[in-house]
């Protein structure tokens, strides 16, 4: 069993933190293999941000698949750009507070989550990414939960005001994606 | 041991900390810049120095002459930057300086894209420098590979007393992935490497022409160069029993993947999912890139085999000549390609083994 | 008998010299070598020689050395001494080796203050290739590359590496000595003895920027070089003491 994710947003949004944390979990649990390969660029801020995580029971044979299981859409220029990637039957997450595209297929699975204003009424725009992280481990449960909180808190660690927010913002994903199930 | 997840930059600096490397010497470029910031903040912790050169060119120098006299010593730079560390490279060898460095290579030629690629594999394997010298060029396709042959590759230099390359591409350089790290080699071990190295580093000596350090990148006499390079070329051939080579599913295979670095990796996971389909795929993965492993070619069975799919990032193709002298002739060699920056395809790399089987 | 003069043992005594009649290579290697002794620095000497008539000593000094390639002695050094700082080491370079392919070197160890020490061999010329024109070369001196001589409008002045290197904070010893007289020899020597103190006193970068000849590739004999010396080098090149910190 692989999964391949792609998480694509702007610059700002946290994208690659969100798939750090995931890999980091992944590492983490012990039992499956994973890789976190960041698309980058020349500039150091501003346009788009992305990355590809893979998941993997058996060795990740490429860090960057051609096709993807599952696709997190932090912005509109992002949906564009990757959708054509999405597997027949794979699922989009999606932010559903700024991205107000047409999906133009009906072939996949759609998750819409609106994190950015979920993140503002939590009071800290910048959780965003670990409500959306939330959403797609409640939906997947590609890494257990508890795992992945457990991961969040010790990277949280230095920080540890910032833990309360995160806990809720993460469990506010968490129960939004296991109610799209 | 636990594994942790480690960006292969800087899992290749902490697998250099941990084989004794006290000295690091680096200037900034795209995509390895997470190895000189490594070891600014690594080195200090164990006894260590770090230098921010002012070029790639000062930076091989100062590795030059950390490691001349007598500390495990590294730099690191990308394809461009690689170049200009050539002159530095041939002296090491020349001077028989041992030391490690690694390129984490990007598109080219000229400053080509700061994206992954692997257009250097001629100037890693043939010529990374004047004068024709050689070294062990190691080619890692995962981060837990970059991490071992790291750790590995100041022994060999040390053994040898010649530059040893790690040759990894873009992607290896920048992924995040699991891995168990070495051991940590103890102050006491570190020192007692140092103190191997002590009859010839350039360190200070008791006035004695004949026992003196002499570290010479050259020399006057025709009949004393002619000797360097005939002991260098003994030191070449013994590296026959160094090879390393993954070897995959070869014996019965209809179509063979050639490919080194993250390429091989992905044509393993091509071999995985066509053998599932039933189709007879098989891989030959060169670890050791230079010593090349030609013999590995003969455990294909040609009279089964439709041919031979050359999968790299370069354009044009570069490895495929090593490919090419080690089937001589005995199947026909495909060729599946990227370049640019762009990162070798799966669907690509299966489309092209189909047409293979298929023929 | 009271012996007053040996030679020192630091140059091996079976070695023929290859240097040109009147070049002061021999004169300068001469000198380091009795600094050495005079310090008891011999057994920690590990010396770093540049490219070019530099680089012939590597033969004759029986003290540890290397060779850089061309321009980079200072970052070899400073490889060397970061890693050993017990180590007493100095390059010898020459102006094409320091003050042209190896500004970069030159200038940035020089600005990190390294610990290390310098000696600058500056005769306005390139040696061993034959005569080309050097950054040092004087305006409407001839080289090999400068047929009608140095222009200023096409090749532009001489450097002047003392004192473009006291632009710097870091540096603590810049001094400029000659061997056209002996009480230059002996100046610098002294100057030789102070850089190598205070690299033992860890006061940084100090260099020892020397005016010679080169008899053969000036056109000169011996004594004419002397003379062109104290007529046109040092009016360019004045003597003495740029920075002492």
């Amino acid at each position: 069993m692989e999964t391949n994710l792609c998480v694509a947003g702007f610059g700002g949004q946290g994208v690659m933190t969100l798939g750090k944390f995931l890999a980091s979990a992944t590492c983490d649990s012990t039992d499956k293999n994973v890789t976190f390969f960041p698309s980058y660029g020349a500039e150091q801020r501003g346009g788009t941000a992305n990355c590809f995580v893979v998941i993997s029971d058996e060795m990740v044979g490429a860090p960057l698949g051609d096709v993807m299981d599952d696709l997190i859409v932090m912005n509109g220029p992002s949906l564009q750009k990757f959708l054509p990637t999405l597997k027949k039957g794979g699922t989009l997450f999606i932010n559903s507070s700024i991205v107000s595209d047409q999906i133009d297929r009906d072939d996949v699975k759609v998750v819409k989550a609106p994190v950015t204003e979920l993140a503002l009424e939590m009071g800290n725009a910048k959780v965003l990414n670990v409500i959306m992280l939330g959403v797609y481990v409640g939906y997947t449960e590609v890494v257990s939960p508890e795992v992945v909180w457990g991961t969040i808190e010790h990277k949280l660690a230095k920080k540890a005001k910032l833990l309360p927010l995160n806990k809720a913002a993460f469990e506010k994903g968490l129960e939004i994606g296991r109610s799209q199930k | 041991m636990a594994r942790v997840l480690m960006k292969g930059c800087e899992a290749i600096a902490e697998a250099a900390v941990r084989a004794g490397c006290r000295f690091f010497a680096g200037y900034p470029i795209t995509p390895q810049n997470e190895i000189p910031e490594y070891f600014s903040r690594r080195l200090p912790e164990v006894g260590g120095t770090f230098v921010q050169g002012e070029s790639e060119v000062a930076s091989v120098n100062m590795v030059y002459g950390a490691a001349s006299a007598g500390t495990r010593s590294m730099t690191s730079s990308s394809s461009p930057g690689i170049a200009l560390k050539s002159e530095g490279i041939s002296y090491c060898a020349a001077a028989r300086i041992p030391m490690v460095y690694a390129n984490i290579s990007r598109g080219g030629p000229g400053v080509g894209a700061i994206q992954p690629a692997q257009q250097d594999y001629f100037q890693a394997t043939k010529a990374s420098g004047n004068g024709g010298f050689e070294m062990m060029v190691l080619a890692p396709a995962t981060v837990q590979e970059a991490v071992d042959l790291t750790y590995a590759a100041f022994d060999y230099a040390d053994r040898d007393r010649n530059p040893v390359l790690i040759l990894a591409d873009g992607v290896i350089g920048t992924m995040m992935e699991p891995v168990e790290l070495p051991e940590m080699k103890s102050d006491e071990e570190v020192a007692a490497i140092k103190e191997s190295k002590k009859s010839w580093a350039c360190i200070g000596h008791k006035l004695d022409y004949a026992n003196r350090a002499w570290i010479q990148p050259g020399h006057w006499l025709t009949d004393e160069m002619q000797k360097a390079n005939e002991d260098a070329e003994e030191m070449y051939k013994s590296w026959e029993k160094d090879i390393m080579v993954e070897e995959y599913m070869v014996e019965d295979a209809e179509a063979v993947i050639a490919a080194y670095g993250i390429s091989g990796r992905i044509g393993k996971s091509v071999v995985d999912i066509l053998r599932k389909e039933g189709k007879k795929v098989g891989l030959i993965r060169p670890i050791t890139v230079h010593p090349f492993p030609y013999k590995s070619f003969d455990k294909i069975d040609y009279s089964k085999c439709k041919g031979i799919l050359d999968v790299e990032m370069s354009i044009p193709a570069q490895f495929v000549k090593d490919v090419e002298v080690a089937v001589k002739g005995r199947c026909p060699i495909d060729t599946c390609l990227c370049s640019g920056g762009n990162i070798m395809s799966r669907e690509a790399v299966i489309e092209a083994v189909n047409k293979i089987i298929e023929k | 008998m009271e012996l007053i003069y040996s030679r020192t043992k630091t140059i091996q005594e079976d070695k023929v010299s290859g240097f040109c009649p009147g070049c002061m290579h021999s004169t300068v290697i001469k000198l380091i070598g009795e600094v050495l002794e005079e310090m008891d620095l011999v057994e920690k000497a590990a010396c770093v020689l540049g490219i070019g008539c530099c680089g012939l000593h590597m033969d004759y000094i029986a003290y540890d050395n290397t060779t850089a390639p061309h321009g980079r002695a200072c970052a070899v050094a400073t490889g060397m001494k970061r890693t050993n700082p017990d180590s007493l080491v100095f390059t010898y370079q020459g102006d094409g080796d320091f003050a042209s392919i190896g500004l970069a070197e030159s200038m940035s160890a020089a600005n990190r203050g390294e610990n290390i020490t310098v000696i600058f061999i500056n005769n306005g010329i390139y040696g061993m290739t034959g005569g080309q024109m050097a950054p040092t070369t004087l305006i409407g001196m001839k080289a090999s590359t400068a047929p009608k001589g140095r222009i200023a409008e096409e090749h532009g002045y001489p450097m002047h590496m003392c004192e473009i290197l006291n632009q710097l904070t870091a540096p603590a010893y810049l001094v400029r000595t000659s061997c056209n007289t002996p009480a230059n020899v002996i100046k610098t020597k002294n100057a030789i003895k102070k850089a190598f103190q205070n690299q033992l006193d860890g006061k940084g970068f100090s260099m020892v920027e020397i005016v010679t000849s080169c008899p053969t590739n000036w056109g000169l004999d011996p004594l004419d070089s002397l003379k062109f010396i104290e007529e046109k080098m040092l009016p360019e090149f004045p003597l003495g003491v740029i920075r002492d910190k």
